[in-house]
């Protein structure tokens, strides 16, 4: 049996301020404002936060929205001023980080983005530099929402890929469970108490939680389904009618990970400059243009094909798995109600829908 | 020379292939040792990686690119067009169309850049061999034939037949105006020239490349044909080429789309789940025939 501690609500900031002795801790944290949200934060001690699921996923944790890849400067030889020499220095800017409460929607997502990242032909040194560096404690959901949808893709409300450790609300406090190597020595070096005698009521919490789902579609086929409606462009038309290509999806998405490189300022002077990596969002049209004009995603409904055919057929024809993990941030996020779900089963259902 | 290019989890075999040494991200510090305005918007750079032993070190194959730099302004990728055997520099031709490649153009000896290099895969010269070979470069798209036809070249003897139809708008928006009459003189190698329209004084051939290229006839026995330039040459020639009688495994080209990352994750010049960074830029026509038509 895994390692398992006990904690009582009002003992998890204690927990945290250990935790953040050694470690930028990300909690959620409430952001009031119009429309409230929950973001991941760097936690210290005495600052507020909750457990609810978050607004933004903590993909920032391995993928900032902006990072530096290499900051350059010309140097000049005093002696000789003809003799200009480029200065690059590219030291990955990675810190030890816990990121806590995590939902396991998104600790899958820190797989998904493993596979591309670390696993193709060069692994990225920045990315692999944050990921090895961080530990994840996710938070099992009790009940599912109306907009999520982790067991239609291969996950659970008690998924443990890509958490360290798995933490379950139970009655009166909450039940921390190891779950690789790094999440037992961070259990055994906590001082919480032991949680075996919950084990069982662990146990069950985790499995009534399945009952609160709604039955999953059957998605083997999606792979094929969605790749057969490639050339369809009658059907992305009409699936995307409405979206605004503002790329809310994209953004909220703990497994989108394209992203831009720019640099920001001039090499010609011995201050220099930055080579940044930041997000970028397949949603617009700047995404593939090319400086001739030429552009083969030009209209928005190219565009949400691409998004859906990577989550749902080319992702899986690369890595043998969805890359979308069902958190649903896409459909709560989106101004105009576009449902990923909808096109996808209308992807899989559409010879059926012909007959 | 090859670097073994799959790890696990991938479920797809790229083929071996050099790869940058190090940080993917970081580019080596080059200097742009000399620059020739071919056309009106063709500039060819000639830049030498600032540390020797890098620069001695740095192995390619005719077909892989790389992305320039010039800082401050961004990166962009272009095809290595000198042949491997150049040890002295590397040559990206480029033309003029945006932001990078306007502050390419202004660059001049001496200036520092930044080069990614290699990236992508290669053409498949090994697998021509004993074959008949017939390049055709459009405009620009004449850099990567120039790099592949050198090799070939150089080698002419594992060959059978090499051709080259090397097709522009006008006179003037030929590159490698010095390198045609060598070309022509070559006894390895059967070239011909076109541009669209007639002008004065030009001796060779007149007319659109796909036109000019059936006029000429190769015989798609024992032959494969290689060819770059701008999509509606593309179209068009890979038509002619089909109405000649090539099987589409024996035609091949090499895309160059958008990208940023080159290592294919950054995900803009995917064709379906093939990135054109890492499956590509070569492909040949029969591959394609199984990717989206994405193009």
């Amino acid at each position: 049996m895994s390692i398992t501690r006990f904690v009582k609500p009002e003992g998890l900031p204690a927990f945290l301020a250990h935790l953040s002795k050694d470690a930028r801790v990300l909690a959620p944290v409430v952001k009031p404002a119009d429309k409230r949200s929950v973001v991941f934060e760097p936690w210290k001690e005495g600052k507020e936060f909750t457990l609810e699921k978050a607004t933004v996923p903590a993909k920032a944790a391995v993928l900032p929205q902006c990072e530096t890849l290499v900051s350059y400067r010309k140097v000049k030889d005093k002696a000789n001023p003809q003799n200009v020499t480029l200065e690059l220095d590219d030291t990955p800017q990675a810190e030890t980080t816990v990121v806590f409460a995590a939902r396991p929607c998104d600790a899958r997502g820190y797989v998904t983005l493993d596979r591309p990242y670390l696993k193709g032909p060069i692994a990225d040194p920045y990315y692999k530099a944050r990921r090895e560096k961080l530990t994840v404690i996710t938070l099992t959901c009790n009940s599912g929402c109306n907009t999520c949808f982790c067991h239609w893709v291969g996950g659970g409300p008690s998924s443990p890929e890509g958490s360290d450790i798995l933490m379950t609300e139970l009655s009166d406090g909450y039940i921390l469970q190891g779950i690789t190597p790094k999440g037992d020595a961070l259990l055994e070096g906590s001082g919480l108490d032991d949680g075996a005698d919950r084990f069982k009521e662990m146990e069950d919490v985790r499995k009534a939680a399945w009952a609160t789902l709604v039955k999953a579609p059957n998605l083997k086929d999606a792979p094929a389904k969605v790749a057969a409606k490639f050339t369809d462009v009658d059907f992305w038309t009409r699936e995307t009618d409405r979206c605004l290509s503002c790329g809310a999806c994209t953004y909220f998405c703990p497994t989108c990970y394209c992203f831009n490189i720019t640099d920001e300022g001039e090499a010609t002077s011995e201050k220099g400059g930055r080579r940044l990596r930041t997000w970028d969002n397949c949603m617009s049209p700047l995404f593939t243009r090319e400086a001739s004009g030429h552009n083969t995603r030009m209209e928005k409904a190219l565009r949400m094909r691409n998004r859906v055919s990577h989550k749902f057929s080319t992702y899986p024809e690369n890595w043998g798995t969805f890359s979308c993990n069902g958190c649903g941030r896409c459909i709560s996020n989106c101004p105009v109600s576009l449902d990923i779900r909808q096109i996808v089963l209308d992807a899989i259902n559409a010879d059926k829908a012909a007959k | 020379m090859a670097t073994q290019s799959k790890k696990e989890g991938m479920l797809r075999e790229l083929t071996p292939r050099p790869l940058p040494q190090g940080n993917p991200y970081k580019p080596m510090a080059a200097t742009v040792v000399e620059t020739i305005q071919e056309t009106g918007n063709i500039k060819t750079i000639r830049v030498v990686i600032d540390d020797p032993e890098q620069m001695a070190n740095f192995k390619y194959e005719p077909g892989q690119v790389g992305q320039l730099s010039v800082f401050g302004a961004g990166e962009s990728t272009f095809v290595i067009n000198s042949p491997p055997s150049m040890k002295d520099y590397l040559q990206f031709s480029v033309m003029q169309a945006g932001e990078v490649t306007s502050t390419i153009h202004r660059l001049s000896a001496g200036d520092k850049v930044g080069v990614r290099a290699p990236l992508g895969n290669f053409f498949p010269y090994e697998d021509w061999k004993g074959k008949n070979i017939f390049f055709v470069g459009g405009g620009i798209g004449m850099a990567p034939i120039r790099t592949i036809m050198l090799h070939i070249l150089e080698r002419k003897k594992d060959y059978g037949k090499v051709s080259l139809l090397y097709g522009a708008k006008s006179p003037s928006d030929m590159a490698f105006s010095y390198e045609l009459q060598g070309w022509l003189d070559n006894p390895d190698l059967d070239c011909h020239l076109c541009i669209d329209n007639p002008a004065e004084g030009w001796q060779h051939k007149v007319g659109l490349i796909p036109n000019v290229l059936t006029e000429i006839g190769p015989k798609p026995d024992n032959c494969v044909a290689v060819l770059c330039g701008p999509p509606i040459m593309i179209k068009f020639t890979l038509q002619a080429l089909e109405k000649l009688g090539f099987q589409h495994e024996n035609i091949v080209t090499t895309l160059e789309k958008r990208m940023k990352c080159g290592i294919g994750i950054c995900g803009r010049c995917n064709i379906g789940s093939h990135y054109v960074c890492i499956d590509g830029p070569v492909f040949t026509l029969k591959q394609l025939n199984g990717l989206p038509p994405e193009l």
